[in-house]
């Protein structure tokens, strides 16, 4: 017992401060998010205590998942994610393909095209507003107007204040934002390609498809792995970026994280804390078993 | 598990390309390629373009037609307005930044030591649960967090977000720093321990010399993330005392009918810190953001 004690003691007690932080701020407060949901948490007056709450149980789920309101949110999450994802990962992939053989000032597109990543959402998100201005014609600025200059004046449209895509829009300077990143993953992948193998092949004479079909790709599938479920997280997070262009109340763009932002602003924290528990449920149903997956391969 | 990781090994990411083909017989081939590359090359710029020209407009300059000329009138008095409204934000961020980089850099330093190297049953199990809480929403905890918050008497601004971006910082440079000790031999631990050197004396004098790179990329991305973040900063700080990232978005937002070259001044005020990191220090930025990716 105390030879347990002093082999397990030190590591525990370093690890401590961090578990203490981690379990309280990640899991403690998960459950009280998610006990908040199950009541009727309205109001102010209840928000700060001065009236109590009441347990309704899934009543703000049922509730919330019933609204056209919140199915519009969900259905914008799907579309954002799914144009999100796509952008990322064509540009990312297409990125480092074209770089992956030897380029002339290779370090210059890649720094160019990998540093939108060091910006943040908000500060790329003022000049995005701009971009995406949905004046058209005469009026037109950003975008539109640039359409109109190349001649390609059918593109004009008026982004994000389409009720229905409005949010793939926003979905634009995401994919602008993250397919550097993207492609920073693939160029590693690629290059962690032994050369023999691609030789190998060669010899054997694989066509520069099958090389691609049978060698590369399935070299790369960790690689893509780890990017969709880094993008697709993120994804699911939209927020930053719909604040800075098109405003929290606008609702054509609004998406869970939004509405949470709302509920919350609003004093509504029982419907807060329910849609903070169903993006949590969302990004779990991605996430664990990624986690899981990869913690079995370490052990093998 | 992946070359992603084992450039994790070696934070420097060095991605050498492989060796040239011999053959000329793609020369049609590689023009298309260049041009493609030139194109995204432009085509990811155009925001650039846009913040700089924009923000030395003036009010001469309003009309649609001339949105994408150049000023007809240089001027800088977009900069001073942007300038004057964000810099004591600007102060502010830092000093959220600094601290909070600096703290959780040694908390995941120690948590990935312990984690990688002296290590003990269920440690996988501890690992894997400090790492979901990199990838949580961070709306599943705000309602409470917001509670929390108010019951320990934390001011909100710039300690707030300090102790946040700590806490929430955890689990990456736990990730990071773990990651690169897996790479540490064995043997030099053993070493230490062979030698009668405690837990905290191995770490303090074998271990910590030899992560400086791995404190470097932490650092970096603890810097970036934090000073880019905007989600904690909304919730828990106001313009008055909150970063340059709740500042910018409400100059934005009030300059946002007439003056974009403001808000673009001020974006790319806002922006510089973190750019300058990427332009000098780009290959720990890009060590940073490969291990935040791939776990090892």
């Amino acid at each position: 017992m105390l030879n347990k004690l002093r082999r397990l003691g030190p590591p525990l007690l370093l690890l401590a401060p961090s578990l203490i932080l981690v379990g309280v701020f990640v899991y403690g407060l998960i459950a009280a998010n998610f006990t908040t949901s199950l009541t009727d948490n309205h109001t102010a007056a209840q928000a700060t205590g001065q009236e109590p709450a009441v347990f309704v149980w899934f009543t703000n789920y049922l509730d919330l998942l019933a609204s056209e309101d919140f199915q519009h949110s969900l259905m914008n999450l799907v579309l954002y994610t799914v144009v999100f994802l796509a952008g990322t990962m064509v540009m990312g992939f297409l990125w480092a393909w074209m770089l992956d053989k030897p380029v002339k000032g290779e370090g210059l597109f890649r720094s160019v095209y990998l540093f939108p990543m060091a910006v943040s959402f908000v500060a790329s998100g003022v000049v995005w507003r701009w971009l995406l201005n949905s004046n058209q014609d005469e009026q037109a600025s950003g975008l539109n107007r640039l359409f109109q200059m190349v001649g390609l004046d059918a593109l004009q449209n008026n982004w994000w204040n389409n009720v229905t895509f409005g949010i793939i829009a926003i979905a634009i300077p995401a994919i602008w934002q993250l397919s550097g990143y993207v492609m920073a993953l693939f160029l590693a992948g690629f290059r962690g390609i032994p050369n023999e193998l691609r030789e190998a092949a060669r010899m054997d004479g694989a066509s520069e498809w099958k090389l691609y079909r049978y060698v590369l790709f399935p070299q790369l599938s960790p690689v893509a792995l780890s990017a969709l479920i880094i993008i697709g997280h993120m994804s699911l997070k939209a927020f930053d970026l719909i604040m800075s262009i098109s405003k929290p109340a606008n609702y054509q763009t609004k998406v869970p994280a939004v509405d949470m932002f709302v509920f919350k602003s609003s004093f509504d924290y029982a419907n807060a804390a329910a849609v903070g528990s169903i993006l949590l449920i969302i990004v779990a149903l991605v996430i664990v078993p990624y986690l899981i997956r990869t913690n079995r391969e370490e052990k093998r | 598990m992946t070359a992603a990781t084992d450039q994790l090994a070696a934070p420097r990411v060095r991605m050498d390309p492989p060796r040239p083909p011999s053959k000329n017989r793609y020369a049609l081939f590689r023009t298309l390629k260049y041009a493609g590359l030139i194109f995204f090359l432009v085509v990811v710029l155009i925001p650039v373009y846009v913040l700089l020209v924009t923000s030395f407009k003036g009010t001469g300059d309003a009309d649609p037609s001339r949105a994408w000329a150049f000023p007809q009138i240089w001027t800088l008095d977009n900069w001073v307005t942007a300038w004057t409204a964000l810099s004591p934000a600007i102060l502010r961020s830092v000093a959220v930044v600094v601290p909070s980089a600096i703290i959780a850099a040694f908390l995941g330093s120690l948590n990935g030591f312990v984690l990688a190297r002296w290590s003990f049953r269920g440690a996988d199990l501890v690992f894997t649960l400090i790492l979901f809480g990199m990838f949580i929403p961070y709306q599943a905890v705000m309602i409470p967090l917001n509670q929390l918050i108010l019951d320990l008497g934390i001011p909100t601004g710039v300690p707030t977000l300090i102790m946040l971006h700590v806490v929430y910082g955890i689990p990456i440079t736990t990730l990071i720093f773990r990651n690169y000790y897996m790479t540490v031999p064995h043997e030099l631990i053993e070493a230490g321990r062979v030698d009668g050197a405690g837990m905290l004396r191995t770490y303090w004098s074998i271990v910590l010399p030899i992560s400086v790179p791995s404190f470097v990329v932490v650092l970096i991305w603890q810097f970036t993330s934090a000073w880019n973040d905007f989600l904690f900063a909304v919730f828990f700080s106001s313009s008055q005392n909150g970063p340059v990232t709740v500042a910018l978005n409400n100059l934005a937002n009030g300059a946002l009918l007439q003056n974009y070259g403001v808000s673009m001044a001020g974006a790319l005020f806002a922006s510089l810190p973190t750019l300058l990191v990427y332009i000098v220090l780009g290959r720990y930025f890009v060590g940073g953001l490969m291990s935040g990716s791939v776990k090892g």
